[in-house]
């Protein structure tokens, strides 16, 4: 036999170790190195060790492949013997089954809703069957020097892309805007909010008929109503062919009734739809609006075989070459904007969409992983914990004859029994938050109960979890020798010394994981702090206008002018009302901008840009705003129709040095500076105020009516009186108000919402991290109880091991708030930026985080430690 | 119910497990079918059938004496039993008689190379 043979493949016999029976393997392994030599003796090493892989491959007979340890048992006492086992030690342990089970729901329950949140999010316009395929023709226009992207047309785009580029679109449909119209029938007037549509429109938005079909606009007096509207007029009665009136003078008939679109749809509003061309007839369009009027929306519909893209790319030039010299100085360029990008990709800067709501989709989907991640960490790291107690339970199964695979398969079940509990219970606080979450999110998310994708997710998720906290118990734990843990007085302490991950880094894991969740904690504690400062800020902005008991109505209809006098003098006379005046915008938000001005020493270059607001007399009054210069309006002075009165930033823009009797030429005619008001906040909160110029309107183009309530009469009592006077000016318009100062909490609605959002997860994460924090100190308690016994024979007081015990969290603290401090200090700085009035980040905010966090850690851990110092000594060192 | 039936790769093994005498084990038996028929086996083929035979009585085995030239490990040497004698004896007359019933005509049809 020579020395240095080559050895039979090594893998190849551990493989043939693996499978082979135990008594088979000395005489394979005899036959199969003959084998070896024999063929080595003739051919090359290579060919030799091929054939031990061939031979060895040729014992995978069933004769010869070993028997699993299969153990013929009734599996499913087995299993009964397991969760009976488990529940029971649930029931042990209440405190920390709570804290446990209770810790993960509300993790699971937090990202459910996120999950379903993302879903609704992600989800939007899948409604209508094609929305991959619409979209709406934008355009891009360089306007001093800046590309603006707009989303309105001129109505002739419909037809000029019709004709020259009709064959890539299978729709096109030409809307005008979601507005707010008076719909009457018979005595029932409301006010809905609908569009004036191309008959292809509800095929394009692929409507659910539940009357009449898709074609129903092809008649110029029809009207389609959603379900939600016909309901509302006619209950119970045949809606179809009923003559409903549109804003007191368009009369058209019902020709389908269309199943409400969904909240989570782009034309969520579309509670009706009436014949575009009826529209045009009626305000005389064709004739009034040019190329230059962008009132409208073209939505389109590619056709089947053309890609969007190129679609895009081919309309680009449609406006431009249809435009007059003059006009293209814009250089308008049009491309389609796909609908599923409509809702999240809805921010272009310089023409290019960069985003928009993705980017809070995105970071809300982080929060959520992160927050599940936490709850998650923490039950694996609490029923480790414990799983640690057990060690000498597997001792003592294992004496009795335990498989390792049945404590495996023990601790799993164990595990999985909690997550289920837990997911059951998430499934109740989701089911409980929802209503709230809707309100707060401005949502309508239901748990997806029937949508197979939500089980799936969550029968993933409960088996990883499962797996996850169940698999160190299960692998490490079951692999113990039971002699080891049984022989020492505490089992546990021999094996911390043989084991690497119970020894010097043993509560690493642990350490960082606290550090994280506070540093999340206290971020969003400082979060929440800041949004609502900032709120605070904005609301005690001095608004320059008094808003308590002003109250705006929105008049629809042009009869209000034909009386306006008889209106005013019959309210004045019921003695609720102080004042009345009518107004273009209401002063809560002024919409209207206009420009070429020119004025006496203004520049050249200059493209101005002024907010202009129509009003008539004594809309000072109404609004209350403060003269600083010059005087108000008033009747005395008949040349006041040809006056104007500035706000202050104006005076500034236009660089008067001395306003009064300035003369500024607009609308065609000169006017005169007869006052200056004091600035007044009448757009957003966060941003300079616009320069503002007001005038008396003599083009009816006022359309609001201004009420001020008397101060000493309630708001309900003026309204009881001041409704039946417009009921009787105004029959076939639905009364209408709004007061000012809920249109001016409205401007905080979206931070009121990332308040409350912030403040919620703010709450949640702390409460988490308190839960994994309490579990942790009662482990360190448990692990501490014998030293504790002996410091306090040799004389510790309670103060002292107090204090000892809770200085190692405190540490662990106070770290996180220095890693809080300056990523919440950078992330709040950038989300102020965008509001150029704004807060103070204040020191004492970051202050009161840390000091809040350090209270909740010391309340949760002192009662564990307090708890571990006060026990008689006796006690822990008496046991075993 | 055990089968008893010996079948035709079943019959060569045996007779070559007594043919081997004191060197029947699996290793030796599948070299043995290789030289003697030309056709290659896999020892695992041979094994499997060694194993069937011994559940069937045919056969009996016990591990033979520690040797150096396989690394010191046993083989299992087979031996044929009473039943297994009986089993080929059986089979061969059978075989016997069936060529004593085949008539002369037939041989006279059969093709030997075209000689005849």
């Amino acid at each position: 036999m020579k020395t240095d043979r080559p050895i039979p493949p090594p893998l190849a016999q551990r493989f043939l170790r693996w499978f082979i029976k135990d008594e088979l393997a000395e005489e394979v392994f005899g036959d199969l190195e003959e084998q070896y030599d024999a063929v080595l003796e003739s051919r090359s090493s290579f060919q030799a060790k091929l054939n031990y892989w061939y031979q060895v491959f040729h014992y995978l007979r069933p004769f010869a492949i070993r028997k699993l340890n299969v153990i013929y048992l009734k599996p499913y006492a087995m299993y009964r013997s397991y969760f009976k086992m488990g529940w029971r030690n649930l029931l042990k342990y209440k405190a920390h089954s709570v804290i446990n089970t209770g810790g993960l729901a509300v993790g699971m329950a937090v990202a459910m809703l996120i999950g379903l949140w993302l879903y609704d999010e992600l989800s939007f316009n899948s409604y209508h069957d094609n929305y991959y395929r619409i979209a709406r023709v934008m355009q891009n226009q360089l306007i001093n020097g800046k590309i603006e992207t707009w989303n309105s047309q001129a109505m002739q785009l419909g037809p000029a892309i019709r004709t020259s580029y009709g064959s890539n679109f299978q729709h096109i449909v030409l809307s005008s805007f979601t507005g707010g119209h008076i719909l009457a029938y018979e005595e029932k007037v409301l006010t809905k909010t609908g569009n004036f549509m191309e008959p292809h429109a509800p095929e394009l938005l692929t409507l659910h008929m539940l009357e009449g079909s898709r074609s129903g606009l092809n008649d110029l007096h029809s009207i389609l109503l959603s379900e939600s509207v016909a309901k509302a007029f006619f209950g119970e009665e045949d809606p179809m062919g009923k003559v409903l009136k549109i804003d007191n003078k368009l009369e058209v008939s019902v020709t389908g009734v269309y199943e409400d679109l969904p909240f989570n749809s782009s034309f969520s509003d579309l509670s009706f739809i009436a014949p575009w061309d009826l529209m045009v007839k009626s305000q005389n369009l064709e004739e009034r609006v040019g190329w230059g009027n962008n009132w409208f929306q073209v939505l389109v519909q590619v056709a089947e075989h053309v890609e969007m893209g190129r679609a895009s790319a081919a309309i680009k030039n449609v406006k431009l070459d249809n435009l007059s010299e003059e006009e293209a100085k814009f250089k308008p360029e049009l491309f389609l904007h796909p609908m599923p990008q409509w809702h999240l990709y809805s921010t272009f800067e310089n023409g290019v969409s960069v985003g928009g709501r993705i980017q809070m989709v995105r970071l809300v989907g982080i929060i959520g992983g992160i927050v599940l991640l936490l709850a998650c960490i923490n039950f694996v790291n609490l029923s480790t914990a414990r799983a640690e107690k057990r060690a000498k339970e597997v001792g003592v199964r294992k004496v009795v004859g335990s498989k390792r695979s049945q404590l495996i398969s023990q601790f799993f079940s164990e595990s999985l029994l909690v997550v289920v509990l837990a997911f059951v219970f998430s499934l109740l606080l989701v089911q409980l938050m929802l209503p709230w979450f809707n309100e707060v999110a401005d949502k309508q998310i239901a748990i997806l109960w029937a949508n197979p994708l939500f089980w799936l997710f969550s029968l993933v998720f409960v088996f990883l979890t499962g797996l996850m906290a169940g698999s160190y118990p299960a692998f490490f734990l079951s692999s113990f020798s039971p002699i080891k843990v049984l022989k020492g007085s505490n089992g546990f302490e021999t094996l911390r010394k043989t084991s690497f991950w119970l020894g010097r880094f043993h509560s690493l894991p642990r350490k960082i994981l606290v550090i994280v969740q506070f540093t999340v904690s206290v971020i969003l504690i400082i979060g929440t702090i800041i949004v609502y400062q900032q709120i605070q800020f904005a609301k005690n902005r001095p608004v320059g206008y008094e808003r308590n008991g002003l109250i705006t109505i929105p008049m629809k209809t042009d009869e209000v002018f034909d009386h306006f006098e008889v209106l005013r003098n019959d309210l004045l006379a019921t003695g609720v009302v102080s004042a009345v005046a009518l107004s273009e915008s209401p002063i809560t938000n002024t919409w209207v901008t206009n420009s070429g001005f020119e004025w006496k020493g203004k520049d050249p270059n200059m493209q101005d840009e002024i907010v202009t607001v129509g009003i008539t007399h004594d809309f000072g009054k109404v609004v209350g705003w403060e003269v600083i210069e010059g005087r108000d309006f008033s009747l005395d002075f008949s040349t006041d129709s040809s006056g104007f009165i500035l706000n202050e930033t104006a005076v500034k823009y236009m660089g008067f040095d001395n306003p009064i009797g300035q003369t500024v030429r607009a609308f065609g005619r000169v006017y005169t500076v007869i006052g200056v008001v004091k600035d007044m906040v009448t757009q957003s909160l966060y941003q300079p105020v616009k320069q503002t110029i007001f005038y008396i309107d003599t083009y009816h183009r006022v359309g609001i009516i201004n009420l001020k309530i008397s101060p000493q009469v309630s708001a309900s009592i003026a309204l009881a009186e001041i409704e039946p006077i417009f009921k009787k000016h105004n029959p076939a318009t639905p009364f209408e108000y709004n007061f000012a100062d809920e249109e001016f909490a409205q401007k905080f609605a979206y931070e009121a919402r990332i308040g409350k959002l912030a403040g919620f997860f703010a709450v949640l994460a702390i409460f988490i991290s308190s839960l994994g924090l309490f579990g942790m100190a009662s482990f360190v308690a448990e692990q501490r109880t014998k030293e504790i016994g002996i410091r306090k024979i040799l004389g510790a007081s309670v103060v002292h091991l107090w204090q000892m015990l809770s200085t190692d969290f405190v540490v662990l603290v106070m770290v996180s708030c220095l890693i809080a401090v300056p990523v919440a200090y950078y992330g709040l700085h950038q989300w102020l930026q965008q509001y150029s009035y704004r807060t103070d980040i204040a020191w004492w905010v970051f202050a009161v985080a840390g000091l809040s966090a350090l209270l909740i850690t010391l309340l949760t851990v002192s009662y564990q430690t307090t708890k571990a110092a006060l026990r008689n000594p006796v006690e822990s060192l008496r046991s075993e | 119910m055990k089968e008893t039936r010996l079948g035709d790769f079943e019959e060569v093994i045996l007779l070559l497990v007594g043919i081997l005498g004191e060197e029947a084990y699996a290793f030796k038996l599948a070299e043995e079918f290789e030289s003697q028929t030309g056709r290659s086996i896999s020892i695992g083929a041979v094994h499997s059938t060694l194993s069937r035979l011994e559940d069937k009585g045919f056969l009996k085995s016990a591990m033979g004496k520690a040797t150096a030239e396989r690394g010191g490990r046993r083989k299992r040497i087979y031996t044929i039993t009473a039943y297994g004698q009986r089993a080929l004896v059986a089979s061969r007359d059978f075989k016997l008689s069936l060529w004593q019933q085949y008539p002369a005509f037939a041989t006279d049809k059969l093709n030997f190379g075209g000689q005849i």
